[in-house]
């Protein structure tokens, strides 16, 4: 019997080797699908099994993680002041997360490479793994400047203020907001529910207009023109002379483009600070047909458009339109038909301004510091592009103060301050009330915040020229009083 | 010559119990962040269960292989590590209390069975009566009414009062004598060739009566008590060991063409059985996932669990084994395989080859053939047994519900096990006992006196 027997052992041998195998094939090969997949709860129950980071701006705490008494959810998310600060963390939801929360994941739940050696050393001393903290640029007193002034408004809208010199994100605010605290509980029916109640809200209290909407620019984008008029020729200033016709015919149309409600423009011939003080619309809608469609792009190309950005969150692309005739490109120059920018692609033309020609890549992360306060990486700011020559700026920087002193936007007038500005009031397409705009930096001699705000049909019940000044501007001063006032 | 290695054993057997209590204080510290309290009584308790058992073993069966008792304690003692941390997590039905009473209980069962059964031979001559015994433990709860007999489909209990018991599982051990017995008898015949047929030599058409007895046998387990574990359990060991026995490939072909005529027969019968082959193949789709009864939920919560582990495992007492329906005891190799991961199971499962290893070796060297057909049987139902399981819940073979020899909770199945590691201490015993010296010798020292 010992010829079978000793076969039956290696039967037995190969049922073991092929139980071993398949335990190998299952925690070696598949064990990442099988821990990714949707209805695996432990991916549920880990979110919460570890203390995340804080997210900090200016000292003060914006999220964190606080210890429960359940052992399922051990650690739940807390925003103390939820609804200002929205759109810098984000929420952290049974499945998912957005802004910062979802951009710096890796780094507050502690699983990134950066942090292995402090895990090692957790490993060691048997302490349990802490997020990193993520200290934001945001500046505290102009973020609730910003979102004050702008609900006062009443509308929709967005305020993001960056600093000119370094590019970090003051200010980052849109309207309407939501509690991220709704969407970061751990009972999956009622966030889910929430969620898709406002995800189907029409007024979008999820989405992040600052980067994450095009507009239309309207005026305030004049400034792009206005640099690339003065580029095109060193010897044109403030002071050179353009033709600003009440009407500007258009070529190849029985169309004529018209300054703001019809009026004239000067006496029909003005100077370029003029031109930008007043927003006359023939003067600009000619400059962009004199210098065509590619040095207009390329000027708009300069100030950051079509440069992918993620501050770390993706930033939706600007775009100054497809080349098309020439009354396109007049109307595209004046910040009209396929022109559309961000917000923030208006305040880096702003800032970019006023550091005087270079545009920084903005950034919303300061400082990222461990569990113990040690720092493992702070912001390195970095140029982004230059836009125009440190001349062209200084004429540019001018007559933006000239407009905020004798134009359109003396309600950004700060005492005390030299503010730069341009208004704007954007058409939308379809009828409705024009967007009021607003462009600024300041103090002007050594800028230390631009800002862009818009209010969505917030021009609507003004009817004289200074409607982008009328309600964006005064948004603008409140937040720009919160910083450089002590 | 073999040894009695009693020191080793000792030695052998502590270690077992230390690595069990590190586990169990390992879980406490995980959980509540603490030595569980009740550790020192634990670790006593099952340290002084072996104790009795080795010395037990060291005085009635001095000879026997050394490793095999320190193997199951290391096992058993894992299994209630993972029952004491799935009780931790409140999940309802684990106790870890009942398990350690039981493992006593076993272990009484192990020394009674060693004192009472001083040679495993005389087994022989109750051939028929283990058989009878085998088969009434099997057919009582198929004849007993649902209400005393079944739980979750399977109509495989006596419950009477809070007390149940699965008679299936001593069956499987009178069964196993039966058939050695008979075997043995029956050898001759059995092996005798009919006709030959392409290299196979075939037996005669009426010597196949035993193989379709049991065949059918293990059909009317399947479809009386929904027992396909048992039933596919019963039917392997029997082939092996006829096999074994015989020494005819022909049989284990016959047996594989009725098995699969069988499984073919019950999965167009009964669709629960068809359904384990579709879940086996794809056990992913929502639409057995998503199916209340009979569904993959409990084998996709198994592999969740294997994929949670992975290599390292998450540590004891910090995955969430409890997800896993059952996991204390179909699914207990799933929760390990959580906790210890890839590396924990490895070990596991070279302990349990191990066991099996030590089983067949007794059996080379025993030197009747009722010894050899005994605790070869016994050694491969073993591995046959975990075969089945593991790889069901493993998802390498269809799923059919079986206990996990000494990890799985229940009492049953703890006591029935004990008693064949018994048998396979005495068999061993008796196969490494060094044979009385031959007369000749005597005679031949005798002339040189003269």
């Amino acid at each position: 019997m010992n010829s079978t027997l000793k076969r039956v052992s290696v039967a037995c041998l190969a049922m073991f080797a092929l139980l071993m195998i398949n335990v190998n094939f299952l925690q070696a090969v598949r064990a990442e699908e099988l821990r990714a997949d949707a209805r695996n709860v432990r991916n549920f129950y880990e979110r919460y099994s570890i203390e995340r980071g804080r997210i900090i701006a200016g000292g003060k705490v914006i999220a964190q993680s606080v210890e429960t008494d359940s052992k399922r959810f051990r650690f739940i998310r807390q925003y103390p002041d939820a609804k200002l600060y929205a759109h810098v963390t984000g929420f952290f939801s049974p499945e998912s997360a957005s802004a910062i929360e979802a951009s710096e994941n890796k780094l507050l739940d502690g699983s990134s490479a950066d942090l292995l050696l402090r895990r090692s050393i957790d490993l060691f001393t048997g302490e349990p793994t802490k997020g990193a903290n993520v200290e934001v640029t945001i500046n505290p007193k102009a973020q609730k400047a910003a979102y004050d002034a702008l609900r006062q408004s009443g509308k929709r809208g967005a305020v993001i203020a960056i600093e000119p010199k370094t590019g970090a994100i003051l200010a980052m605010v849109s309207l309407p907001t939501y509690d991220p605290t709704e969407l970061s509980g751990t009972d999956k029916g009622k966030v889910f529910g929430r969620y898709d109640e406002l995800a189907k809200d029409k007024d979008q209290p999820l989405l992040n207009r600052a980067i994450g909407q095009t507009y239309p620019p309207g005026s305030t984008f004049k400034v792009v023109t206005m640099a690339a008029y003065l580029e095109d020729d060193s010897s044109r200033g403030p002071d050179t002379t353009v033709d600003a016709p009440q009407n500007l015919p258009l070529p190849n149309t029985n169309i004529s483009l018209p300054n703001y409600g019809g009026a004239a423009c000067g006496s029909g011939s003005v100077t370029l600070t003029y031109a930008l003080e007043r927003s006359c619309n023939t003067p600009f809608g000619k400059m962009g047909m004199e210098l065509g469609y590619d040095k207009m792009n390329e000027q708009t190309e300069k100030f950051g458009m079509g440069t992918q950005i993620g501050v770390p969150m993706r930033v939706e692309q600007s775009d100054f339109g497809k080349e098309e005739d020439k009354a396109a490109l007049a109307m595209a120059s004046i910040g009209q038909r396929s022109n559309r920018m961000t917000p923030l692609q208006m305040a880096m033309i702003a800032a970019g301004i006023a550091n005087g020609g270079t545009v920084m890549k903005p950034y919303l992360v300061n400082k990222i510091t461990d569990a113990k306060g040690d720092t493992i990486d702070e912001a390195d700011p970095d140029e982004l592009t230059d836009a125009v020559s440190e001349e062209t700026a200084g004429k540019l920087r001018q007559m933006m103060v000239s407009v905020v002193q004798n134009g359109t936007a003396n309600l950004a007038q700060v005492p005390g301050v030299q503010v730069a500005g341009k208004t704007g009031t954007a058409e939308t397409a379809d009828g409705k009330p024009p967007h009021a705009w607003f462009i600024s930096f300041a103090p002007a001699d050594d800028p230390k915040i631009a800002l862009a705000v818009i209010v969505e049909s917030g021009a609507a019940n003004v009817g004289a020229e200074a409607t982008g000044g009328h309600t964006a501007a005064p948004i603008a001063k409140a937040v720009l009083e919160a910083v450089l006032t002590k | 010559m073999p040894a009695k290695r009693r020191v080793a054993q000792l030695v052998m057997l502590a270690l077992a119990v230390l690595i069990v209590m590190g586990a169990y204080a390992n879980v406490g510290l995980a959980v509540d962040g603490r030595v569980p309290a009740g550790m020192l009584a634990y670790g006593l308790g099952l340290g002084g269960i072996m104790l009795v058992a080795y010395l037990v073993l060291a005085k009635f069966a001095p000879w026997a292989d050394p490793l095999i008792l320190p193997l199951v304690t290391l096992i058993n003692g894992l299994g209630l590590v993972m029952i004491y941390r799935l009780e931790s997590a409140k999940m309802p039905g684990a106790s870890a209390a009942n398990q350690i009473m039981w493992t006593g209980l076993g272990v009484v069962m192990f020394a009674a069975t060693l004192v009472v059964l001083r040679d495993h031979r005389m087994l022989q001559r109750l051939t028929y009566t283990a058989g009878a015994i085998g088969l009434v433990l099997l057919a009582i709860p198929a004849l007993l009414p649902g209400s005393l007999s079944e739980v979750q489909g399977a109509k495989i209990w006596i419950r009477i009062g809070g007390f149940s018991i699965q008679p299936g599982e001593f069956a499987k051990l009178a069964l196993v004598v039966f058939f050695a017995g008979y075997l043995v008898a029956k050898r001759d015949v059995l092996a005798l060739a009919g006709r030959r047929l392409l290299f196979i030599d075939l037996p005669r058409a009426r010597d196949l009566g035993p193989v379709l007895a049991t065949w059918g046998l293990s059909l009317l387990v399947l479809v009386f008590e929904k027992d396909l574990g048992t039933s596919l359990l019963l039917f392997g060991t029997f082939i092996a060991m006829i096999y074994i026995a015989t020494q005819r490939t022909s049989w284990v072909l016959i047996g594989l063409l009725l098995f699969v005529g069988g499984a073919y027969l019950a999965g167009l019968a009964f669709s629960h059985v068809g359904d384990r082959f579709e879940i086996w193949l794809n056990p992913g789709s929502s639409e057995f996932y998503d199916r209340e009864i009979g569904g993959s939920y409990q084998i996709m919560q198994g592999l969740f669990g294997f994929g949670a582990g992975g290599i390292l495992g998450t540590g004891l007492g910090q995955g969430h084994p409890e997800l896993i329906p059952l996991s204390f005891s179909d699914f207990i190799f799933a929760a390990t395989g959580e906790e210890l991961g890839l590396t924990g199971l490895m070990a596991l499962l070279m302990l349990y080859a191990l066991l099996v290893e030590r089983g067949l070796r007794t059996s080379l060297a025993a030197r009747d053939p009722f010894s050899k057909l005994l605790s070869g049987g016994l050694a491969f139902l073993l591995a046959w047994q975990v075969f089945i399981i593991v790889g069901g819940v493993t998802n390498l073979i269809p799923l059919t519900g079986l206990v996990t020899p000494f990890m799985s909770q229940g009492g049953s199945a703890l006591l029935a096990n004990w008693i064949l590691i018994a048998l396979l201490v005495r068999t061993s015993d008796a196969a490494r006992r060094p044979p009385p010296q031959a007369i000749q010798n005597e005679g031949l020292t005798q002339v040189f006196q003269r």
